[in-house]
């Protein structure tokens, strides 16, 4: 049972791809790996303020999904888990000010670690823009892309450390 | 930066969109900067380009159009300067993916970048690479990305370490080449480039056996010692989180390690010590703590059998189901699903608080607490956790029912101990939530009700009772009418009274209120109303006393504006009204229904079964004679034709819709010599002599509406326009006739040959086949049958052959045509002669086939004919 394999997570090694053609097993392992699908930045309305899909998907497909993640993590309890089931992923998501950051994610994966993630993400933001508030997010959201790209890549974390990413950034406005 | 944005016109542009107060205003300042950018892009100025493309991709991240920009991203990535690669490339991801035709324009200037002097623009390169490469530029990139894996620079290198975890995704053969350049990594200080490292080598374990092979024999006691030392190392606070040295590395790690350990015991025990050491010395106060602990245990669940650390493992997870916290409640109700595999025991010593969960206010929780319960089920607690569920289903939200009851009801299914307990149960979920239950589960219910003889008369007055007072939950009323239709008179005389219930009294007209209420509430859909109406068939005969009260409902629904109704009612009432004499056989109760035979259905795993659902044959999902009624003149199918010479056995079997290919022991018992009216009461399963058969057909009924999702879909067919209703009109025509001829009164039309006026058999754009008749004297039962061919086209028809085939019961004779050769606009003319053995019982059916070559080419055109007069 190739999907029971794929929800346990068992690497692809134990599966006997062999009855499968080479498109179904590329399908399969693009199914079996955990990495981030997509990252939103939303406020409480609605508004997206950054949207970055490591997966493809058609533009009304985006809209679609930036409107469902909106309606699911909006009205939730503070209390709640801050995880939501989102069609066959999961979407991990946390709350700052009016501020929703959501991550989806591969159901298996490992929810806690993405939770941090996310406060890492704010506290780079935090430090670069200084206090920093939706507007902040509004006018330089193409600086915001850019710390994103530093932080997280192909849906994978590129960097721990706050202090390097910092860095980074300004060395980078530097060459402007 | 600001550089570049310094005429501020972005910042103009942004702020005069959020100054709009409405929707429409903000369309129109987007559409009038989009005007200002395409003419900006028409004058094709340099300058204005990174401007350009900052605004679009703020109107595009609005949700508005943007794909005009989309060739700027290529000017401003393949110009020279640095800022300029930096927005083109920012925009080349944001703007377009991977499946578009433009990127492909893209990779020669990415291979230039990944080759730049510049290492932040080789960084660049990387970024967008990483992010959305198609498989395509992965093949054609992935050697200058494996180079700069070895790059002297840490940014590069862990950029182009994940740039290669997706080029491996996308292309998984190409990940040999990576291993060496993978393991290298490894053994970085640089948390970043060792983070990048350790996901890399994951990936490639989880793609290629070698990669898995190699960095379990060359890494392990590598990775083993770095999370060692991360563990024990001393206050960093560039990697501090929640007092845990980089718990993302720690989590990595840990994960690559248990890919490592999967199915391999030496590498299991090397890695046991460090795994309970994270396991007993990790901070659970926080979330970081917590994140590691819980990627631990579920490396501890995952490799080799080392029986103390899954006790850890368990203690941990039961630690954390008791946590204040919804976040890691919720991980541990995740995690206990793995566990139950290797220690059902423990995860059972957690049943209270699991089922506590189940009624959690956070709709996550829920969740995972029911599939954790479902999995809990044995038969030993089974009936008490059912319990505890149909209770909360009572009292659960209404968006939490559906989950609920559908878990329900798989548990029932699953554990159904005796059959009473089952149908109380189902009773209860159809009660509490019966609009949320899925076409196969009501389906099920009723074929395992039909099994239970002995409790027909239980289960029809549970019904009863349930049925008024949730008369909203549609598949109860459903269930309910189709048991008060087969077993409405066990429901008025208490018949089969078991010790636990209470007596009733029913009267007949209050069994009737119950369908009569079904089929007028307005919201019933078409499905219960047709059963609805079906069971008022059926109570007409069991209910002898108010059968005209009964006919009277019926006869309303003949105004119904659902056509399907509308013919079923006509139908009813004549047979309520004309056919008195086969009613009460005509509706006896439905044979039992085979559960077996449901059940493979039911899985979908007979595809021939398939096939024959496509046909519009069956339509009501209730087992009555209505249905294969349908059938039974379902000619539509376009089986192979029989030659003219060939006995007529085929085109009979698909005239009663058999399946020829699954069904060769019932199509062997229904034809061949019997009388035609024993023949029919076969089709119409009335006196029984072939139960095989009647079972076929009712477990189809019930399956078909199974596999569909929309009830109405069998429905919905048979009454739109395309062929399945003419199908469905000519065999109600069908269904008269043949009950005509039934009657015991011969027919009218007496053996004195009167004229039987001509037909058009056949006719499509090219061709018309007139039929005209006439009787041979002396013998009643045959009849001449002139055929004439008309070609309608201006070309001529060559090789002209008319093939006929007939059932059974009739006998074919055909005299050779007057010429195979057809010229335009002319006609041939062929004679038949045909016999009717059944003469004034059945009517003449016909199937033919035509072939001629016009224009050097095959032409086939097939027909079936059943427009015959009457009485031939």
């Amino acid at each position: 049972n190739t999907v029971a394999h794929i929800q346990n997570n068992v690497p692809a090694s134990t599966l006997n791809l062999s009855q499968f053609n080479q498109d179904q097993v590329n399908q399969l392992i693009q199914q079996l790996q955990q990495h981030i699908r997509f990252i939103l930045l939303q406020n409480r309305q609605g508004k997206t303020r950054l949207a970055k899909y490591y997966v493809p998907l058609e533009e009304s497909e985006k809209h679609k999904v930036e409107y469902e993640v909106h309606r699911l993590v909006v009205n939730r309890d503070s209390k709640f888990t801050n995880f939501v089931e989102f069609r066959t992923h999961k979407v991990i998501y946390r709350r700052y000010a009016g501020l929703f950051f959501s991550l989806c994610v591969d159901i298996t994966d490992n929810e806690l670690a993405y939770l941090e993630c996310i406060h890492l993400f704010v506290e780079i933001l935090d430090h670069f823009f200084s206090n920093v508030c939706e507007l902040d997010l509004v006018f330089n959201f193409h600086k915001v892309y850019l710390i994103l790209d530093e932080f997280i890549l192909a849906g994978e974390l590129q960097e721990t450390s706050k202090r390097a990413i910092i860095e980074r950034m300004s060395e980078l406005e530097k060459l402007e | 930066m600001n550089s570049i944005f310094s005429g501020t016109r972005l910042r103009d542009m942004i702020r005069s969109i959020r100054a709009c107060k409405t929707a429409a205003e903000e369309r129109g300042v987007v559409r009038k900067e989009c005007a200002d950018i395409r003419a900006s892009i028409n004058e094709n100025d340099p300058h204005d380009r990174h401007r350009n493309l900052a605004k679009l991709m703020f109107i595009h991240m609005l949700g508005y159009p943007t794909h005009f920009g989309q060739m700027e991203c290529l000017k401003l990535i393949a110009s020279p300067g640095f800022p300029e690669k930096r927005i083109g490339y920012l925009g080349l991801m944001l703007l377009l993916d991977e499946r578009q035709e433009v990127l492909m324009l893209v990779t020669n200037s990415l291979k230039q970048d990944l080759n730049h002097t510049n290492q932040y623009v080789v960084g660049l390169a990387l970024c967008a690479l990483g992010n959305i490469c198609s498989a395509e530029m992965a093949r054609d990139l992935a050697p200058e990305v494996e180079r700069l894996i070895q790059f002297r620079d840490p940014n590069i290198r862990k950029k182009a370490a994940l740039c290669s975890t997706r080029i491996v995704r996308k292309v998984p053969d190409l990940a040999e080449n990576f291993i060496n350049a993978a393991s290298s990594l490894l053994k970085e200080k640089h948390h970043g480039v060792l983070i990048t490292g350790v996901q890399l080598c994951y990936e490639l374990c989880t793609i290629n056996d070698e990669a898995l092979e190699y960095f379990r024999k060359k890494c392990t006691e590598g990775l083993i010692k770095t999370l060692k030392d991360i563990t024990n190392s001393a206050y960093q606070p560039e990697y501090d989180v929640a007092g845990i040295t980089d718990p993302f590395l720690h989590i990595r790690l840990l994960k690559l390690l248990r890919v490592l350990g999967h199915g391999d015991a030496d590498a299991s025990d090397l890695m046991t010590d460090i795994l309970a050491q994270v396991a007993t010395k990790t901070e659970s106060n926080k979330n970081a703590g917590n994140a590691v602990l819980y990627e631990c245990v579920e490396t501890i669940m995952a490799i080799e059998d080392t029986s103390s650390l899954r006790v850890l493992a368990i203690n941990i997870l039961g630690r954390f189901l008791s946590n204040r916290d919804n976040n890691i409640r919720y991980v541990a109700l995740n995690m206990l699903m793995k566990a139950i595999a290797f220690d059902d025991q423990a995860v059972q010593r957690h049943r209270v608080t699991i089922l506590e969960c189940v009624k959690d206010p956070d709709a996550s929780i829920r969740k995972r607490a029911l599939e954790l319960v479902s999995l809990l089920v044995n038969e030993n607690n089974v009936k008490q956790l059912t319990k505890e569920l149909i209770d909360y289903l009572e009292i659960s939200d209404e968006d939490f029912k559906e989950d609920l009851s559908a878990k329900i009801c798989s548990i029932v299914e699953k554990f159904s101990l005796e059959k009473i307990w089952y149908i109380d149960q189902m009773l209860k979920v159809l009660s509490e939530a019966g609009k949320f239950v899925k076409d196969d589960v009501w389906h099920a219910l009723i074929v395992v009700i039909s099994n239970a003889s002995e409790l027909h008369g239980y289960t029809v007055r549970a019904l009863y009772k349930a049925v008024l007072t949730y008369s909203e939950q549609e598949t109860l009323v459903r269930v309910a009418i189709w048991c008060i239709g087969e077993y409405g008179d066990l429901l008025v005389n208490n018949v089969g009274m078991l010790g636990i219930e209470d007596p009733i009294t029913v009267t007949e007209s209050d069994a009737v209120d119950v369908v009569e209420d079904a089929i007028t509430r307005h919201n019933s859909d078409m499905t219960t109303k047709a059963m609805a109406l079906v069971a008022l068939l059926k109570l007409s005969s069991r209910f002898p006393s108010i059968s005209e009260r009964i006919k009277d409902t019926i006869v309303k629904q003949k105004g119904s504006l659902l056509l399907e109704m509308q013919q079923r009612a006509i139908e009813f009432n004549s047979i309520v009204d004309r056919h008195k004499n086969i009613r009460s056989s005509l509706v006896e109760r439905m044979p039992v229904l085979d559960e077996a035979t449901f059940n493979v259905r039911r899985a979908g795993s007979l595809p021939a079964s398939v096939s024959t659902m496509a046909k519009p044959s069956v339509s009501i999902p209730n087992g009555v004679a209505a249905a294969p009624l349908v059938d039974l003149l379902d000619l539509g199918s376009d089986d192979i034709m029989a030659a003219p010479s060939s006995s007529g056995a085929d085109f009979l079997q698909d005239l009663l819709g058999v399946d020829l290919g699954s069904s060769s022991v019932q199509s062997g018992a229904t034809p061949g010599p019997k009388a035609g009216a024993d023949l029919l009461m076969d089709i119409l399963s009335i006196g029984t002599p072939s139960p095989a058969q009647n079972n076929t057909s009712s477990v189809d009924l019930l399956s078909t509406a199974g596999i569909n999702n929309n009830p109405s879909n069998a429905l919905d067919t048979l009454s739109s326009p395309a062929l399945p209703h003419i199908a469905t009109t000519a065999s109600a025509g069908g269904m008269f006739d043949l009950l005509d001829g039934l009657t015991p009164s011969p027919s009218k039309e007496a053996t004195n040959g009167p004229a039987y006026p001509p037909i058009v058999a056949y006719e499509s754009s090219t061709l018309k086949i007139e039929f005209t008749f006439s009787k041979s004297s002396g013998n009643p039962q045959e009849t001449n049958v002139q055929a004439t061919f008309i070609n309608l086209s201006p070309n001529t028809f060559t090789y002209f052959i008319f093939q006929a085939a007939v059932p059974k019961f009739l006998q074919l004779h055909l005299d050779p045509a007057s010429s195979n050769t057809l010229p335009a606009s002319g006609n041939i003319t062929q004679n038949l002669r045909v016999t009717n053995s059944q003469h004034g019982k059945k009517s003449l059916v016909m199937r033919m086939r035509i072939g001629y070559k016009v224009n050097g080419k095959d032409v086939l055109e097939e027909g079936q004919i059943n427009n015959f007069p009457r009485g031939l």
